[in-house]
């Protein structure tokens, strides 16, 4: 008897006969196959854990929060504390609010959180719960209790990526205060879903403008910590709820992701209430995106960009006219986020390589027009918005890709067509050091680059017969 | 059965009092769901009968509580039907559970060893149910799921679960499923698992127990060639579990006529009721389809536990006895006899480094009781252990079970009305077989439960919630932990290695023989580590201005 894993390829389990074809409409709706996003409510938990002792909680069944723990945990290797309702078959008869204040009573007696995010599940929204009304009650007798920050997450709406964005914003209009003085310092950053590693370079680099940063949510050291000596209730770090209570009187925010500059977002909403500027810039990775981070933070702090940045640029381009030869004209499968999918197209058109399908399980309606604005050539790429891998897979089989960047749900494919994955995104749950990766700023573009070139190297070595030492 | 280390033992446990590690456990808690958790968390007594303390379980968990726990769905899709290799499963509702539940849990299949080859494992089919869905109605959309399934993959059976806003709106997926069953002439049922259901994974196993039973169980009655013929149920072959317990029951002359559910083809359930004996390995989630099989079509079950080499070898004899073949007998003594050379071998290559050692099991309805033996065979002691979603009769033993009270939660939980087949039931055994059997102690239809096997005193914790988690740990410093990935990261911040024992991580099998010296040689390298001496660096020479580590201590 054979002993192997589970049969991968999906081809061996049943070909698929459809066409390429996405039909729209209902009449021609098609099941979705493995899935290209996750739930809102965990983009949401994700975001919440990047503020200070802040503990997710999930208003429905006890399984969201276990699947979406399970999840984060899986990809980060760190403790994530989900807190839930736990939904009982009465209360999703008779309404949550029973179980959301002994909840919520809970969670601030076992873990004493500085905030409660408290995220919905299509459960309490398909029955209707009125969550503030119930906050408001609980509020009651508790003025000196955390803030609890709610925010609407029902997952038949959007994907886990508008749940992370939409909790960001939750936070930032419940607790941001409009100064009266218009005295003006320091700049809040709102990185998207970006690494712990990623926050890390990002930190340094405003150190070395001298220049404060309000990051929310800042996920670098709740999500990438290190051992304890002693019990601790809830992991150091993330943004404190002191400073996301004066990012209003920020001189200026920073949010990335071309999407989200099309989109409600919490810097446009601050711009708003607050009149703090809002910069939308691209997530900043490869050379041109990331010279637009370091521009505009140039501009708004006076300081020339330092040195170090300059040789990290400078070590980048270096290397791309080394590498070029070995990545120039291969043909990538992009998938993830809208967001991410954009910053790494932008990154590979820089190298010569053509991100020939870019798919994300997002439907922004934006995907086309915002990659054609950092990509050559818009019509060497198959945009594909609301995709699901199956998708991906019969896309792909067609187009002759090179390599596949993504997270390691493209594992499977790219494993049925002998392909290399350069793992990307979220979630990586088949590799170790998911959440050091770094895609960000020259650094993130060094390290993508180089990974992505020994991946086009290692797959031509091992598939020359000549066993070449030299490449 | 560890006599080896009692003495060791002994001394360590001392110093720590369980009662006042229950009072620091549960002090933070407001009163009313403090009295809850005492009953919850129970110290281990065996009185002369063997009889043990009444321990509170498979009640809701209190909101807030942060618990280890899933949810109907999970149950009954993730974990009961998940690893059937030929089943079109289709979650009818938003993305999340769907993915959540996509071969997360390392299930393994050859799917060689059907003819047609299917495998639907490695996919995640979701209706994706949008705003539209929640306001309108789903079931448009699942036929059309249904259909396209059947379209592209052409499978012989199709599968629906529900989820939380399914039961919500009010679709029907019974009523859907049966007309997509005559309109494609293939096998499609549905399940009423939504998440909300029950007070854990526990009440999605019942539904899927009685839906496999109803829909699929007893539809071919082809009797298929060979001595001795059984299911296995509550196997999921995480790890590759059932290959190895396969492997021994062919050396054994044993034929396996269907898994419940590991490496398993729904035909294998479908002709289940023509094998003759039932053997349950996770008693909670599968003894429900046994008592079926038994009063349908009179089938006998049998507890066994192959997690465990001095276990394996026990439910082999016990087997053996069943069928009271003497032919069966010397058999089992032969295959016993040769793999418990290697097996003894590896017990002495590891024993002088984890004899001695400590370790807590919170899993599961049945691991948290059998990887107790594997740990026993090591010469370690468990400490304190309890189930994720077992019910009393898990703990105590089936005993209990009509003194357990029904709750409003396990009421809303269908119990099957099930009569004698007709045609069909033939009881395996003469009652006068079965008392004789029961007389010599082979516990026919019987589990003891995990409580009476563990020692006086050691803690008993039920839905261990994070907070308690992180408490014994810091009390207790064991020196493994084994869980789930959940809890995993967090033991670890503690410098306390965990075993998860729902995915086995990376590794396995654990199950039969061959899989016990996997198992030892795991434990021995994680207990023994290095890496624990490099945490503290040379500079930071005052440990008591920082604190230490959980490990150091």
């Amino acid at each position: 008897m054979k002993r192997a894993d589970a049969k991968t390829t999906a081809a061996a389990a049943a070909p698929v006969t459809k066409g390429k074809e996405k039909k729209k409409g209902k009449e021609n709706y098609r099941p979705t196959r493995n899935a290209c996003k996750l739930c809102a409510p965990l983009g949401a938990a994700l975001a919440f854990k990047g503020f200070s002792k802040t503990i997710p909680f999930l208003h429905g069944s006890q399984g969201c929060a276990t699947y979406i723990r399970r999840y984060l945990i899986s990809h980060y290797r760190e403790p994530v504390d989900i807190a839930a309702s736990n939904f009982s078959e009465e209360a999703a008869i008779f309404g949550g609010q029973k179980s959301l204040l002994l909840g919520l009573e809970n969670v601030c007696r076992q873990y004493r959180p500085e905030m409660i995010g408290l995220a919905t599940t299509c459960l309490s929204e398909t029955i209707g719960d009125n969550v503030p009304m119930f906050l408001k009650e609980y509020r009651k007798g508790r003025e000196d209790g955390p803030p609890v920050v709610h925010v609407s997450t029902p997952s038949y709406r959007g994907t886990h990526a508008e749940g992370f964005h939409e909790a960001v914003r939750a936070v930032v209009e419940s607790l941001a205060t409009a100064p009266e003085t218009p005295s003006r310092e320091g700049i809040n950053l709102f990185p998207g879903m970006v690494s712990p590693a990623d926050i890390r370079h990002l930190k340094e680099i405003f150190k070395d403008f001298e220049t404060e940063v309000t990051i929310l949510p800042d996920i670098s050291e709740t999500l990438d910590g290190h051992l304890w000596s002693e019990y601790i209730r809830m992991p150091e770090g993330g943004t404190p709820i002191q400073k996301i209570r004066g990012s209003g009187r920020a001189r200026a925010s920073i949010e990335f992701g071309r999407v989200l500059s099309g989109q409600k977002s919490a810097g446009k909403s601050l711009e708003e209430r607050a009149r703090v500027q809002c910069f939308s810039l691209g997530l900043p990775i490869g050379v041109s995106e990331s010279d637009r981070l370091f521009q505009t933070l140039s501009e708004l702090t006076g300081h020339r960009v330092p040195e170090r940045y300059n040789a990290q640029r400078e070590r980048l381009l270096d290397a791309y006219v080394d590498g070029h030869k070995y990545v120039s004209g291969a043909r990538a499968i992009l998938y993830g986020e809208e967001d991410l999918v954009i910053g790494l197209a932008a990154f590979l058109s820089e190298i010569g390589i053509t991100p020939v399908l870019c798919a994300s399980g997002s439907k922004s309606g934006l995907l086309k027009e915002k990659l054609s604005q950092v990509t050559p050539d818009i019509s060497k790429i198959q945009v594909e918005e609301g995709a699901d891998f199956s998708d991906i897979e019969e896309i792909a089989a067609q187009s002759a890709p090179d390599i596949f960047i993504g997270s390691s749900k493209g594992y499977r494919i790219a494993r049925a067509l002998n392909l290399p994955l350069v793992r990307a995104g979220f979630p990586i749950h088949d590799r170790i050091g998911g959440p050091r990766i770094i895609h960000l700023g020259y650094q993130g573009a060094q390290a993508l680059f180089d990974r992505i070139a020994n991946a086009l190297i290692e797959k031509r070595q091992s598939d020359s017969k000549v066993g070449y030492g030299y490449m | 059965m560890s006599d080896y280390i009692e003495g060791i033992m002994d001394t360590e446990c001392e110093v720590i009092d369980p009662v006042e590690v229950k009072e620091e456990m549960i002090v933070r808690y407001p009163t009313k769901v403090a009295r809850k958790r005492a009953k919850q968390i129970v110290l281990n007594r065996i009185g002369e009968e063997g009889e043990v303390p009444p321990i509170q379980a498979n009640v809701r968990t209190i909101p807030g509580i942060i618990t280890q726990r899933g949810c109907c769905y999970a149950g009954c899709k993730g974990v009961v039907l998940g690893p059937t290799r030929d089943i079109v499963n289709i979650t009818h509702g938003p993305i999340g559970c769907g993915f959540y539940s996509w071969l997360t849990r390392r299930n393994q299949t050859d799917a060689d060893a059907s003819p047609d080859g299917h495998n639907f494992m490695p996919y995640c089919f979701s209706t994706d149910m949008q705003e539209g869905e929640i306001i309108f109605g789903g079931e448009k959309k699942l036929k059309q799921a249904i259909q396209e399934a059947y379209d592209i993959f052409k499978p012989k059976a199709i599968a629906v679960f529900s989820t939380c806003p399914v039961g919500l709106i009010g679709d029907d997926v019974h009523s859907t499923a049966r007309e997509m069953k005559k309109k494609l002439g293939i096998n499609v049922f549905g399940f009423s698992c939504e998440g909300y259901k029950g007070v854990s994974q526990s009440a999605g196993h019942h539904i899927a127990n009685n839906g496999i039973f109803t829909h699929v169980v007893g539809t071919d009655d082809t009797v298929g060639a060979g001595e001795y013929r059984m299911n296995l149920l509550g196997e999921y072959n995480i790890g590759g579990d059932a290959f190895e317990i396969e492997r021994i029951f062919e050396k054994c002359g044993m034929t396996l006529v269907s898994t419940f559910s590991g490496n398993s083809s729904i035909d294998g359930f479908a002709n289940s009721h023509t094998a003759d004996l039932n053997l349950i390995m996770c008693h909670r989630s599968i003894n429900y389809v046994a008592e079926m099989m038994e009063k349908k079509f009179g089938i006998p079950w049998l507890k066994i536990n192959f997690i465990g080499a001095e276990a394996t070898a026990k439910s082999l004899r016990k087997i053996a006895a069943y069928y009271g073949d003497q032919k069966l007998m010397d058999r089992v003594e032969a295959v016993i006899e040769e793999e418990m050379l290697p097996v003894k071998a590896a017990q002495r290559e590891v024993r002088p480094r984890t004899a001695g050692k400590r370790a807590m099991l919170f899993v599961g309805g049945s691991r948290a009781h059998h990887y107790q033996e594997l740990f026993s065979e090591m010469g370690m002691e468990t400490v304190s252990a309890g189930y994720e979603f077992g019910h009393r009769d898990d703990y105590e033993g089936r005993k209990v079970l009509p003194s357990i009270k029904i709750d409003a939660d396990s009421r809303n939980i269908e119990e099957l009305e099930i009569h004698p087949d007709p045609e069909r039931y033939r009881p395996r055994k003469r009652p006068e077989e079965i008392e004789k059997l029961k007389a010599a102690g082979l516990g026919v239809a019987d589990y003891e439960g995990m409580m009476p096997e563990m020692k006086e005193g050691v803690m008993i914790i039920d839905d261990i919630s994070q907070y308690e988690t992180d408490k014994l740990i810091e009390i207790y410093k064991p020196d493994i932990f084994c869980a789930g990935i959940k809890e995993k990261y967090a033991v670890q911040k503690h410098g306390i290695p965990l075993k998860q024992l729902h995915s086995y991580d990376y590794g396995g099998p654990y199950a039969g023989f061959a899989g016990a010296v996997n198992f030892y040689k795991e434990i021995d390298r994680m207990v023994n580590s290095k890496i624990w001496g490099y945490i503290r660096a040379p500079w930071k020479e005052h440990p008591e201005l920082s604190g230490s580590y959980a490990f150091e201590s």
